[in-house]
Parts: structure tokens; C-alpha cells; sequence
């Protein structure tokens, strides 16, 4: 496998008795696509944000690029981490100062990493970050107010990309987009993955997109990872109970499905015994106990219907 | 047909903006009936929002101004009312979850108070004790776990689908006869997605509620809706019910939405399917069909004239020029044909015929 970009390990995020995170490890390899989904209130976020280092975090260990995130860093090293790792955030209402522009929202980080010589460049270098999301060059003397909900998120989308990262947290960047949009917008980050060897790490609630975009998908519940593997094998042959609920709830384009759907229920066990990461098929992981993993697990690859 | 509680009339609605006038809704017609749910999907700043706004008439004036048209709520001109009569009509006949959960939440109040509060304004409880037992079974209704202990804590506490959720627990709580939601369940994971909407099937059973849904998840419309509206640039382009929209498109935007959805079993390497180019300005929109300029279809007609709204059955409608009689035949592209006859076949359903596109 490539190099690691990410390696997160034993992660724990608490606020006060909410244990948002509680102890979760990952890797995430140069140039792929992570897709992090799961329960919402599960942690996703609190994870991305503890990552690009948002918070103090309570326990672990997160590395980028061998270094670890937390230790003091000096202003040159700072600003590297702040132009190599960008965070595209859930709520586009949130975190767009509505006083701003769109082009001064997306050309902010431009002065302070000395991008871009002079002022014709950089509106050049904006014109082209809202075409290639979906906006037009004009949008970029607009407030932010004056854009929709999926015109914001766009926005937040151009700034991201502005700094050029090597790496990004995609923070639910497409829930806020109509479906054609979506696909664009899912279009240009493959697109400039592979230009440019960009990682991501998605944070996603629509898995038929998740699927689409990455190349592995760890799945979240309360706090914990509990499923990691290949997408393909994540999807064809889920393991934990909580996956298999997931899978089974992707609702499809297709009202006659729908008036029959059956969901597969989940519910929480309260397992004796210690829980741990059980490698289940080549690369593909699951959370459990020595006791649930000889219930859930037949040592076959059974295809969810 | 059942019985009409909302009729939305020829309404135009332009926002004054430095740049100049943006002609967010550009007439739009539908209506609600009673105890049905109308999902309206449509391109990212189609007018989705301002619509759903503008019927509870929370767009600020200026910079926003009623142009043209008319919101009837059981006979009554929304558009006329007074804000005193809104202020009645709102929460109580009409709640709305919105597309941005803060909008909504105090972020200096408990969450608990914050529905306490509804519950008490809406009359829904007698006492502070119930209304406190009534929120806490909301909060367990919309899935949170350990309501008691939620109910104590402030939004930034939820996380992004938790704080939706309570919004969504404080619109329930009125018992509106129209709820209008924008985008409710998108922060939320597909299980609690599937149950949010089960609950709100389940109201709308019990207490006959109508639902606008607006949301961009065509999985979604398919499970909820009764009748489906598709919005570009303003307008609603095309209209039917959710077996029509889905089974029998007409309009080539709404082929290019259901073209765009990956499937499952997508090949990772192929690019998704797009709609080329990108939405015309509002503050000067196209003379002629305003999809014109993304639309592999369009004919000479459409860069000059509007399409009128062609009727296709009883109940479905598209904006097409490709509906007219004149026009060459245009079938459905074949990815999205495929899509739909794979869903067809799948549900042994042979009584549809997918139509073609200009007949
Ligand atoms: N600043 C905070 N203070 C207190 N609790 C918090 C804070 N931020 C998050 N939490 C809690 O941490 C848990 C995880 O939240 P997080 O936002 O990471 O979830 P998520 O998986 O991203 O959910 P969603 O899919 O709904 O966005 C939740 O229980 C939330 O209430
Ligand atoms: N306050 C405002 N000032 C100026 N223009 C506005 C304002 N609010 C909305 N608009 C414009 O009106 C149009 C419609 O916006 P609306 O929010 O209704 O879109 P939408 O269909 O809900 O999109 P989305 O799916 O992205 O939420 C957009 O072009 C938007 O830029
Ligand atoms: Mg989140
Ligand atoms: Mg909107």
C-alpha cells in the first residue's frame, strides 16, 4: 500500500460526560478517498475537526505526514499544516461570514501564504475556483447572504480548494447540492485527485455517493468505528448489524421500491466481553467481541440483498 | 381529487441587491391538498427556499418584494394578510422546518425550554409539567437518545442532524395542518432519515397534515411524495405525480437530475453524468426557455419564446417545447430509460409505459 498521509490512533474526543469520540484508529493512505460514514451525533465531525486540530483532543494520537498534529508548532510549521490540510465544514451558513464576498471569502488565505502576485491574478485564479464549482465568475461581488443554501456550500467548496492542500476533510460538502450539482462537484474532486494526488477524507450521510467517491469507508456508531473496510466489500458483504441497518435504509429513486421498502432494524447489544478490532477479510475490520464476531461472521462473504 | 388547503398562485418574487434585481421566483404554480405530501426538488438556487419563505412570508421587505401572485391558505390571500394575522397562521396552521437548523434555535436557550415553549404557545399542554414530559417524548419520537439529558443542553452541544432534528421535534410540536420542510432530514444519517420520515407519515395519517417536502434526495421523493414539482431558474418545469416524475419524465432537466444519481453499482472509474454548463443569472434571465443553453435538446423555439406548460395526462405537466406537437420526437436519453426500466422490471410493474419525450 502507499504511504500514510493520516494516522489516527486511539482517538478520544469528550465533552464533559458525552464521550463523542471514544477511542478510534485509522490510517488514511496518500491519494485515496476515506469515506466516513455513520449514525449522525456518531462522531463524525468531532473527528475531522479534531484532526485539522479544532480542539484540544483528550486522548491519542493523530500524525500527519509522520508528525503529530498536537505538539507545539512553530509559525512556519503552522502555516504549512493550515495550507496543507483544509476542511470543507457541514454548515455553509455557518461558517461563511456573511459580511464577506464570495471572492474574498475564497482569495482570504491568498496574502497570508503569498499566493498570487498581483490583484488581476488572484481574481483571475477566483474567477476560475467558482467556475470549476458550479458558479459563475460574476458571483464572486455577492455577499454571502445573498446565495442559497448549495450556493454557500459551493463557496465553501472554492475556498478549500484555494490553498491548494494535499489534503482535505470533506465534511458532508455535497448533502447541501441538488443531484446534478453533486455530480460535478463529485466529478472535480476525483478529477483533481488524480491530478493531483489529493487525499480526502468524506464525511457522507448519502452511501450511494460515499460508495461512488472512495476507495475504502470506515463506518461510525456512537463514538466507535465499527466497520472499516474496501467499499466494495463494505457494501456487498457488511458484517456489523449496524452496517447492514444502513445499507439496508439507502432509499432509491424508485416510489414503487419505496412503498415496499423492509428496513433491517438495528439494536444495540450490550456485549460481554472485550471489544476489539477483528480483521474479517483481507483489510476489511470489525468491531466486536470475540462472541458477536462467531454470531455475525460465518467466515463467508455474504452478499446483503 | 381531495380537498385543496393551499393554492400557490403566479408567484414572482424579486430580491433588490446591489448587483440589480434577482428574479428568484419567476410565477410559480401549485397546489396542496389535504393530508398529501408535494415534494418540490430542482436546482440549487431555483427557488426552492424563497417559495417555501415566501408562503410563511419570512423573507424580509425589502430587500425581497412581492411582484405578482397569490398564496390562498383556505380562501385567504397570504400575500395581503397582515403580520399580526401571520404571526397567528405561523406555528400554529403553517410550521416550517428550515433548511439551516440555527435559524430556527435560540443558541442561548436550553433545547428543552426552546420546545417547552412551543408546546405551551401552541397549547398543546396545559401545564409546565406536561409540556416538559410532551417535549421529552418528541426528542424520543426524532431519535435522540437520553432525551432527559438532551432536553438540559444547549444547540451546540447537537451535533449537525441532532440540532435538525430537534427543529424538527418543535414543528411536530404544534400540530400544524401544513408543514412545510426544507431539506429536514439531509444532515441525517438513511436510518434516522428512514425514521423521521415514517414519523411524519404517521402524523400526517392521524391528523390529515399536508407536507411540502423540498429536498434534492430523489430516494427521498420517491418515499414521501405524492405529487412531485421540478424547479429550474424560478419556475416549476415540470409537475405530476411521484410515478409519472419518476417513471415518465418529460422535461429534459428532470431527465438530467435522474441521470446525475449514482447507482450502486456505478463503475468508480467512469465519471458521473452532468448537466453541462451552469444556471442562467436571475437578474437577467433568458427570454426564452431558461434551460435552453444547458439542454442537448433544445430547439430554435426555445432561445426565443418561453414554453407554455403542456399537459400530459390529467395530472402531469411539463415546460417543454418538446411536448408540442410540432416538435421533432425526443426520447428519453437512453442511461436514464435503462435506470427506470431496470426499476420497472424490478418491481414486476408492467402497467406504466415510459413515455417518450415529445409525442
Ligand atoms: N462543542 C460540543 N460540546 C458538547 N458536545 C458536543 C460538541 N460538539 C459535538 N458534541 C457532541 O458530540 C457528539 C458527536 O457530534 P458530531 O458533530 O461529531 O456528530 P456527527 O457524527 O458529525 O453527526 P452529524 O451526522 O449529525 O453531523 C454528539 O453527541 C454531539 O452532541
Ligand atoms: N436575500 C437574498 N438576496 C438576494 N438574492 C437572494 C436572496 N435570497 C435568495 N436569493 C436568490 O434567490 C434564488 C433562489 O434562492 P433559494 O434559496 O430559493 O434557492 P433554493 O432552490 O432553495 O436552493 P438550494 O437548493 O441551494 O437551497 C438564488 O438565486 C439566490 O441567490
Ligand atoms: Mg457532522
Ligand atoms: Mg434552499
Amino acid at each position: 500500500m502507499a504511504e500514510k498521509i493520516l494516522e489516527v490512533k486511539d482517538l478520544k474526543q469528550h465533552f464533559g460526560t458525552i464521550k463523542a469520540v471514544d477511542g478510534i484508529s485509522f490510517d488514511v493512505y496518500k491519494g485515496e478517498t476515506l469515506g466516513l460514514v455513520g449514525e449522525s451525533g456518531s462522531g463524525k465531525s468531532t473527528t475531522g475537526r479534531s484532526i485539522i486540530r479544532l480542539y484540544d483532543i483528550t486522548g491519542g494520537e493523530i500524525k500527519f505526514n509522520g508528525r503529530n498534529v498536537q505538539d507545539k508548532m512553530s509559525s512556519k510549521e503552522l502555516r504549512s499544516f493550515n495550507k496543507e490540510m483544509q476542511m470543507i465544514f457541514q454548515d455553509p451558513y455557518a461558517s461563511l461570514n456573511p459580511r464577506m464576498t464570495a471572492g474574498e471569502i475564497i482569495s482570504e488565505g491568498f496574502e497570508i501564504h503569498g499566493m498570487y502576485k498581483n490583484k488581476k491574478e488572484r481574481r483571475e485564479r477566483v474567477g476560475m475556483l467558482l467556475e470549476a464549482v458550479g458558479l459563475n465568475r460574476e458571483h464572486a461581488n455577492r455577499y454571502a447572504h445573498e446565495f442559497s443554501g448549495g450556493q454557500r456550500q459551493r463557496i465553501g467548496i472554492a475556498r478549500a480548494l484555494s490553498l491548494e492542500p494535499s489534503f482535505i476533510i470533506a465534511d458532508e460538502p455535497i448533502s447541501a447540492l441538488d443531484v446534478s450539482i453533486q455530480a460535478q462537484v463529485v466529478n472535480l474532486l476525483k478529477q483533481l485527485q488524480k491530478e493531483r494526488d489529493l487525499t480526502y477524507l468524506f464525511i457522507a450521510h448519502d452511501l450511494s455517493m460515499v460508495k461512488y467517491i472512495s476507495d475504502r469507508i470506515a463506518v461510525m456508531h456512537r463514538g466507535k468505528l465499527v466497520e472499516i473496510g474496501t467499499s466494495e466489500d463494505i457494501y456487498n458483504y457488511p458484517v456489523h448489524p449496524y452496517t447492514k441497518s444502513l445499507l439496508s435504509a439507502i432509499p432509491l429513486p424508485d416510489p414503487l421500491s419505496e412503498a415496499t421498502r423492509k428496513r433491517i432494524p438495528y439494536k444495540d447489544e450490550e456485549p460481554e466481553g472485550e471489544l476489539s478490532m477483528h480483521e474479517v477479510f483481507e483489510g476489511h475490520f470489525v468491531y466486536a467481541t470475540d462472541e458477536q464476531i462467531g454470531r455475525w461472521y460465518t467466515g463467508k462473504k455474504v452478499k446483503l440483498q | 381529487m381531495g380537498e385543496t388547503i393551499l393554492e400557490v398562485k403566479n408567484l414572482k418574487i424579486n430580491f433588490k441587491t446591489y448587483a440589480g434585481l434577482v428574479q428568484a421566483v419567476r410565477g410559480v404554480d401549485f397546489s396542496l391538498e389535504k393530508g398529501k405530501t408535494l415534494a418540490i426538488v430542482g436546482e440549487s438556487g431555483s427557488g426552492k427556499s424563497v417559495t417555501s419563505n415566501a408562503i410563511m412570508k419570512l423573507i424580509p421587505q425589502p430587500p425581497a418584494i412581492y411582484a405578482e401572485g397569490e398564496i390562498l391558505f383556505e380562501g385567504k390571500d397570504l400575500v395581503k394578510a397582515t403580520e399580526k394575522e401571520m404571526t397567528k397562521i405561523r406555528g400554529n396552521d403553517i410550521a416550517m422546518i428550515f433548511q439551516d437548523p440555527m435559524t430556527a434555535l435560540n443558541p442561548t436557550m436550553r433545547v428543552g425550554k426552546q420546545i417547552m415553549e412551543v408546546i405551551l404557545k401552541h397549547k398543546k399542554a396545559a401545564t409546565k409539567e406536561e409540556a416538559k414530559k410532551r417535549a421529552i417524548e418528541l426528542l424520543d419520537e426524532v431519535g435522540i437518545p437520553f432525551p432527559e439529558q438532551r432536553f438540559k443542553q444547549y444547540p451546540h452541544e447537537f451535533s449537525g442532524g441532532m440540532r435538525q432534528r430537534v427543529v424538527i421535534a418543535i414543528a411536530l410540536a404544534a400540530e400544524p395542518k401544513i408543514l412545510i420542510a426544507d431539506e429536514p432530514t439531509t444532515a441525517l444519517d438513511v436510518t434516522i432519515q428512514a425514521q423521521i420520515l415514517e414519523l411524519m407519515k404517521q402524523i400526517q395519517r392521524t391528523s390529515d397534515t399536508s407536507i411540502i417536502f423540498i429536498t434534492h434526495d430523489l430516494g427521498v421523493v420517491a418515499n414521501v411524495a405524492d405529487t412531485v414539482a421540478v424547479m429550474y431558474a424560478g419556475q416549476i418545469v415540470e409537475y405530476g405525480t411521484a410515478n409519472e416524475i419518476f417513471y415518465n419524465p418529460k422535461h429534459p432537466y428532470t431527465w438530467g437530475l435522474l441521470g446525475s444519481m449514482p447507482d450502486l453499482d456505478n463503475d468508480a472509474d467512469e465519471l458521473l453524468r452532468t448537466i453541462p454548463g451552469s444556471p442562467p443569472d436571475l437578474i437577467h434571465p433568458p427570454v426564452g426557455d431558461a434551460f435552453a443553453a444547458r439542454n442537448e435538446f433544445a430547439l430554435q423555439i426555445d432561445y426565443e419564446q418561453q414554453p407554455p406548460m403542456f399537459q400530459v395526462s390529467e395530472t402531469h405537466f411539463a415546460k417543454t417545447w418538446l411536448l408540442h406537437p410540432d416538435a421533432p420526437h425526443v426520447p428519453v436519453p437512453e442511461a436514464v430509460r435503462k435506470r427506470i426500466e431496470g426499476y420497472l422490471e424490478k418491481n414486476d410493474e408492467t402497467s406504466i409505459e415510459l413515455g417518450k419525450g415529445g409525442e
